[in-house]
């Protein structure tokens, strides 16, 4: 039985290594510099590229970002801070539910309240959906980060005589920072591959980015439309725009990890 | 989860505002009340999604009422619709996916909270997260293209052959299916259920392991009588959660399902989920009552994994937290 666990984590990291193993080899070699400069083609022309959906998707990470982590933020600090126990769960308990709704969900929602009224598919749109995704992530490790700072400091600071706003925004967060970014990035890499919620708010473009007001390209619904396209050029380019993609996210990942357990150590 | 001692504790609130005078009262004040705006924005948020997916979805439910549920037929020309194949597709291949996923995850938890020396549990536990941490529609770029082909040809033909005489075996192997769509799912909560076990596991406290070993017990008799039953409850949530995040699981099992509207009980058979169906759908769909449809197949799904969180919330919740209050 021992031998079937760890039987069990190889299968694991054979799976992972398959996936990533294909998606490097397809990636490269179907990689090349157009891929970044070129906007897409129309149907029936070869070649073109993705940089339109690539600036797209970091225009909507920005988006979401501005909208989610003052959000997420200050009801970390809220949790962390202000709130006693009760409550203190109750909105952990709200932050956890909200984590849980599938992002389809969450795209129909943003497509009732904001494309459905303004009648046009938006960047905007995307960007609120991107960020109701984003902010319990932001919310749940902000408020953990924020406990991990010792209660001395705290009263330390409030022994100053300095007000206890002050004392929150020069000497909790500060100490908490190093926890607050690693969840900011984590959440920024998580949206920065959802798809689900952006076929019907984003919608994708085939003239670029527009406006905020206009449909706008995601690289991740790129790589969708594409992979399901009969057109064996494009389901090239959607092999080496997964690559790109997971470089992107994982290279996120991986440098936060790192980055923070450096510090803790 | 130490239970810090807020400066409330030392300082009652509102006491020591006095020191700095009014102006400090205000800017408190202000920043208190900008933190209580922001997250009654979020509970908000999570209110206001029930809200407006149940006005849109008015016009389906006033229109079909229960009958939704139980219909079968998805007919946009005629303006019928009905859930039931998405909602079977939907917990049959989250079924699948748990099948496949539990037995592997459990394993892995217990290899690295248990078994696993430090050098090993570390990076292992991280290439775990790795895994979650790879896009939806990447592992179903790689599902379409690489997983595919390969359940199509060796190995739905080879249960074909051997257990084919089972309903769940019959039929021509089209590779997309629930199959195909089960096996990613699984790929997907592996992480989830594996993290959240092994941190389960690791709060178990270390006397009843000890007590176990001290009986005479063997490194498995340990696990399998004092580790287990001991956290049991968490175990089943973190299951849960998988469950839940295998049901809203979107634009992978899209990819890979074959999006055919079909009630059979053939593994190898193309289907659809909930959160499929809307996916390839909604973007095209026309007047209220198609779209409502469509919202309403999205509540249905929202209500679901809601049940199904809340519940594995609570059972994690009190898993985790026993550590705390026991030591």
């Amino acid at each position: 039985m021992l031998g079937l666990s760890g039987c069990a984590t190889g299968i694991v990291i054979i799976v992972l290594a398959l996936i990533l193993g294909y998606i490097l080899v397809n990636g490269i070699s179907y990689l090349n510099i157009d891929i970044i400069t070129q906007a897409a083609k129309p149907v029936g022309e070869i070649g073109g590229g993705m940089r339109d959906e690539i600036f797209g998707t970091l225009i909507l990470v920005v988006l979401a970002s501005i909208i989610a982590l003052p959000i997420g933020l200050l009801t970390g600090i809220f949790v962390s801070e202000y709130a006693g126990p009760k409550i203190a769960s109750a909105v952990r308990f709200a932050a956890d539910i909200l984590a849980g709704v599938p992002s389809i969900v969450v795209g129909v929602f943003a497509y009732a309240v904001l494309v459905r009224p303004m009648h046009s598919y938006s960047a905007l749109s995307a960007g609120v959906a991107l960020a109701i995704i984003m902010i319990p992530v932001v919310a749940r490790t902000a408020e953990e980060a924020l406990r991990l700072v010792p209660n001395s400091q705290r009263e330390a600071a409030l022994a100053l005589g300095i007000n206890r706003w002050r004392a929150i925004a020069g000497v909790i967060l500060p100490g908490a920072i190093t926890g607050i970014v690693t969840g900011i990035m984590l959440a920024v890499a998580r949206v920065a591959g959802e798809t689900a919620p952006l076929i019907f708010t984003a919608l994708g473009s085939a003239f670029g980015v527009q406006g905020l007001n206009q449909p706008i390209g995601a690289l991740p619904l790129q790589i969708y439309r594409y992979a399901l396209s009969p057109y064996r050029d494009w389901q090239q380019q959607a092999w080496a725009a997964a690559f790109l993609l997971v470089i992107l996210v994982l290279g996120i990942n991986v440098i936060v990890r790192w980055v923070s357990r450096r510090r803790s150590r | 989860m130490m239970n810090t001692i807020k400066p409330d504790a030392v300082l009652p609130a509102g006491k020591w505002d006095v020191a700095e005078g009014r102006r400090g009262r205000i800017g408190d004040k202000i920043f208190f009340n900008l933190t209580l705006i922001f997250t009654l924005l979020m509970v908000l948020i999570l209110v206001g999604l029930i809200i407006i997916l149940n006005i849109d979805a008015w016009p389906a439910i006033q229109r079909f009422g229960i009958s939704f549920i139980s219909s079968i037929s998805w007919d946009p020309v005629n303006e019928i619709f009905g859930a039931l194949p998405a909602v079977y597709g939907t917990l049959l291949s989250s079924l699948i996916g748990l099948l496949i996923a539990v037995p592997i995850s459990l394993g892995c938890a217990i290899f690295l909270s248990e078994l696993a020396p430090e050098w090993l549990s570390r990076p292992c536990s991280f290439l775990i997260e790795m895994l979650a941490a790879i896009p939806s529609v990447i592992i179903g770029l790689w599902g379409m293209f690489v997983l595919v082909p390969f359940i199509r040809s060796p190995v739905e033909k080879w249960l074909g052959s051997t257990l084919g005489f089972l309903p769940f075996f019959q039929g021509p192997p089209f590779g997309v299916g629930f199959l195909s769509a089960g096996i990613i799912l699984a790929i997907m909560v592996i992480p989830i259920i594996t993290a959240v076990s092994r941190d389960v596991m690791c709060a178990v406290p270390i006397t009843q392991r000890e007590a176990m070993l001290a009986l005479g017990a063997t490194k498995w008799e340990m696990i399998n009588r004092a580790v287990l039953p001991y956290c049991r409850s968490g175990l089943v949530g973190a299951i849960i959660l998988g469950l839940g995040r295998a049901l809203g699981e979107t634009m992978a099992v899209t990819m890979v399902i074959g999006n055919a509207y079909n009630l059979t009980a053939s593994l190898f058979s193309p289907g659809v989920t909930i959160a499929s169906k809307v996916a390839s759908e909604f973007s095209e769909a026309s007047g209220d009552i198609y779209i409502g449809s469509l919202v309403e197949l999205a509540l249905v799904l929202f209500g679901i994994t809601l049940l199904v969180n809340i519940i594995a919330r609570l059972l994690v919740w009190r898993a985790t937290s026993v550590r705390t209050t026991g030591e």
